[in-house]
């Protein structure tokens, strides 16, 4: 897998001049590499943390919604975004989750022919499909053919197209992994294969598939595109899924970038870093609750991943 | 789990399937989740809201139409049934897959049809349901350009830190870095776009203007943008399609035969001629498979292209400067979404999406098709 030590002691010794020269080199760079790509990461975490503290601390961001809230007030929350993307995530869980550990099961435990082929040919494809495609389908079916109107289900739907891959290619791996003893075990017993499936290769695998959802839940969450084009925002709370305009943490975010551009095109106003105001009397808490709402998004995408990362130190078959 | 006899859960497993099957129209969405105490046929209920062709959904059907042989046949009804749910969930799969195909183009038909423009040639983007006039030339050439540039950017540092992690660091640490870059590809694109454009684009500036001294190179022409430019969009792009090239580099380089790396060492290299004899050579497919599922990535990548690149004004020349800003596939799709109220103009935008469709499906074909064949050879 990794390095192997003893040897290098050898090549230590070895090299000399152009090589040796070459050998740090390289050394310098890989590490240089992964230098560069640490500082991204941590500047952008250090940024959302930084500027979206003061909105998410402040009293009521997550019991309250943005009715009634424009850019220069004070106030508001993000309950009704939180709950928007809880449904929508959650309905789109639960199309995906059955129908792809259905195909991995298809794919590990009858696979081999044709079918299997092309499913998993299909299967990458879907997972480089671009959600923006992922939303155009849906409405192109639900809102275009059969007249649907902009609802957080059709968001959901075209987050399945995203979810599914995701949860086909971990519980592939899963099922892969599981021994092939314990299914011989089990037909050595008389059990048919179904039931070998159901009862010994799925309850073995569960928590690296519980892993796999819970990160496919985890990608889907912060996905904009699809929301943009297939239901739109509202700052009031709706909990129905199935129809009328709802809220979600991208979708609030979008909302607010929208008013911050408003507020920087002339006619409005901002306050500067020290919490002065610039041009004009009328503050702008767009960037607050921005960077506030991104906070609760990677909060809570972060939360999953460990999650899930938890999850998979229960592994049967990977320990 | 109470144990049950395997013919009742058959029985059960059938009539629950022939109930389903006669429900097809008026899908039942109850929220049934998996839980592996729930009968299967279960789940082929939860599965069809999703059943948008039921044609696709044959096999389960096929498999209980056969319920009625008898006896002799009952343990194996239970295989077929499930069987059958499992194919029948693949094959919705690849149903779905032709499915985007086939409604993009029948949705995008009347428009492209309509089109005064040549589709493929021409610079025109309007919408104007009197008179369409709309061509991909600009789209494709921001699409394209900033892709490439978050490539050419993320592949080479991907390669380091792939090598890093499985040549370099010591295990422990490995493991600790690997978790790092996934952690760049769990943050959320929105987010991405929102620090591309109002934390790094402004500090890139000053980069911006250094390539300005180099304006004898078309690329580095200053097209008066300050901010929002194709660069700024491409370094922010290759940040995010960092870690799936990384995962594929990383997967690749860890799967090197170990006699291959002892026979290197043995050899007396250096680590670096270790990794140059060894490690790469095996590694190579895998890394421009890698590369260019980064690409894919990159080229649909909506809404941080969307919140960074600004739109140059209409009917300005055409540039091939990367200081100039513009609008992907994607990000023209977006920032248009809300007038999608015309079926005409909404086919415009289908049409330029199924454009994005094929290119991202060709990427993704040829980088699987890649590392399939090295996966032959091994």
């Amino acid at each position: 897998m990794t390095t192997i030590s003893a040897p290098s002691l050898l090549s230590a010794k070895k090299g000399s001049g152009s090589r040796k020269f070459k050998n740090s080199l390289a050394t310098v760079l890989v590490y240089l590499a992964f230098g560069i790509a640490l500082v991204p990461l941590v500047w952008l975490l250090y940024t959302v943390i930084d500027r979206g503290w003061k909105a998410v601390t402040s009293a009521g961001w997550f019991t309250d919604t943005q009715r009634g809230v424009t850019f220069s007030d004070k106030g508001g929350g993000v309950w009704h975004a939180i709950l928007g993307t809880l449904e929508e995530v959650a309905f789109c869980a639960v199309i995906s989750v059955p129908i792809a550990i259905l195909v991995a099961i298809y794919l590990v435990e009858y696979g081999g022919g044709w079918l299997a082929r092309v499913t998993t040919f299909m299967v990458d494809i879907l997972t480089g499909v671009p959600s923006i495609v992922a939303a155009l389908f849906i409405y192109a079916v639900f809102l275009a053919t059969f007249n649907g109107q902009f609802a957080g289900v059709y968001a959901s739907l075209a987050l399945v197209l995203l979810m599914v891959p995701v949860i086909v290619r971990t519980s592939e791996e899963m099922l892969k992994l599981v021994p092939n003893e314990l299914r011989e075990a089990s037909y050595a017993l008389g059990v048919p294969k179904w039931k070998t499936i159901y009862r010994i290769v799925l309850p073995t695998a569960f928590t690296g598939i519980t892993t796999g959802v819970v990160l496919g839940i985890a990608r889907v969450a912060g996905e904009t595109a699809p929301l943009l084009v297939l239901v739109k925002y509202t700052p009031n709370l709706n909990g129905n899924l199935f129809s009328g305009f709802q809220a979600s943490l991208p979708l609030m975010i979008k909302e607010q970038v929208n008013n911050l551009n408003q507020a920087n095109s002339g006619t409005a106003y901002h306050l500067d870093a020290n919490g002065n105001r610039v041009a004009g009397a009328v503050a702008n808490y767009a960037p607050d609750r921005m960077w506030g709402a991104a906070l609760t998004l990677i909060a809570i995408v972060m939360i999953l991943n460990l999650i899930a990362r938890f999850v998979g130190r229960f592994n049967k078959v990977t320990q | 789990m109470p144990e049950r006899d395997a013919m009742t859960d058959d029985e059960i497993g059938a009539r629950r399937l022939a109930a389903g099957q006669d429900e097809v129209e008026p899908p039942t969405i109850a929220g049934e989740s998996v839980h592996h105490h729930q009968e299967k046929p279960v789940l082929l209920s939860s599965s069809e809201p999703l059943a948008i062709d039921p044609l696709h959904d044959e096999p389960p059907v096929v498999g209980a139409g056969e319920t009625s042989i008898g006896g002799s046949g009952r343990a194996r009804i239970g295989d077929r049934i499930f069987r059958g749910l499992a194919g029948g969930a693949s094959g919705l799969i690849i149903a779905l897959v032709a499915l985007i195909a086939v409604f993009l183009v029948i949705k995008a038909w009347p428009a492209l049809s309509d089109d005064k423009s040549n589709f493929l040639l021409s610079r025109d983007w309007s919408t104007d349901t009197s008179t369409l006039r709309f061509g991909i030339v600009d789209l494709l050439w921001a699409t394209v350009v900033v892709s490439l540039i978050a490539m050419i950017l993320a592949f080479p540092i991907s390669i380091g830190i792939a090598l890093f992690i499985t040549q370099y660091a010591p295990k422990r640490v490995s493991k600790g870095v690997a978790y790092v870059i996934d952690l760049l590809a769990a943050i959320p694109s929105i987010i991405y776009g929102i620090w591309g454009i109002t934390v790094l684009a402004p500090k890139l500036r000053p980069v911006q203007r250094f390539f300005y001294h180099l304006d004898f190179i078309p690329l580095f022409k200053n097209r008066g943008f300050a901010t929002g430019t194709i660069f700024d969009g491409g370094i922010v792009l290759a940040v995010m399609i960092l870690p799936i090239m990384t995962a594929i580099s990383r997967d690749v380089f860890a799967r090197t035969p170990r006699h291959n790396i002892e026979a290197a060492w043995a050899l007396g290299a250096t680590r670096w001629e270790m990794i140059r004899l060894a490690v790469l050579p095996y590694g190579r497919a895998g890394v421009v498979s890698g590369a260019m599922l980064g690409l894919g990535r990159a080229l649909g990548e909506t809404i941080a292209i969307t919140l960074i690149l600004s739109k140059p004004a209409t009917g300005s020349p055409f540039t091939t400067s990367i200081f100039n800003g513009g609008e992907t596939f994607a990000s023209k799709i977006a920032n248009n979404a809300a007038e999608f109220e015309s079926a005409k103009s909404a086919g415009a935008y289908i049409a330029a999406g199924l454009v994005l469709f094929v290119l991202t499906f060709l990427v993704n074909a040829a980088a699987r098709a890649i590392v399939n064949r090295k996966k032959d050879f091994v």
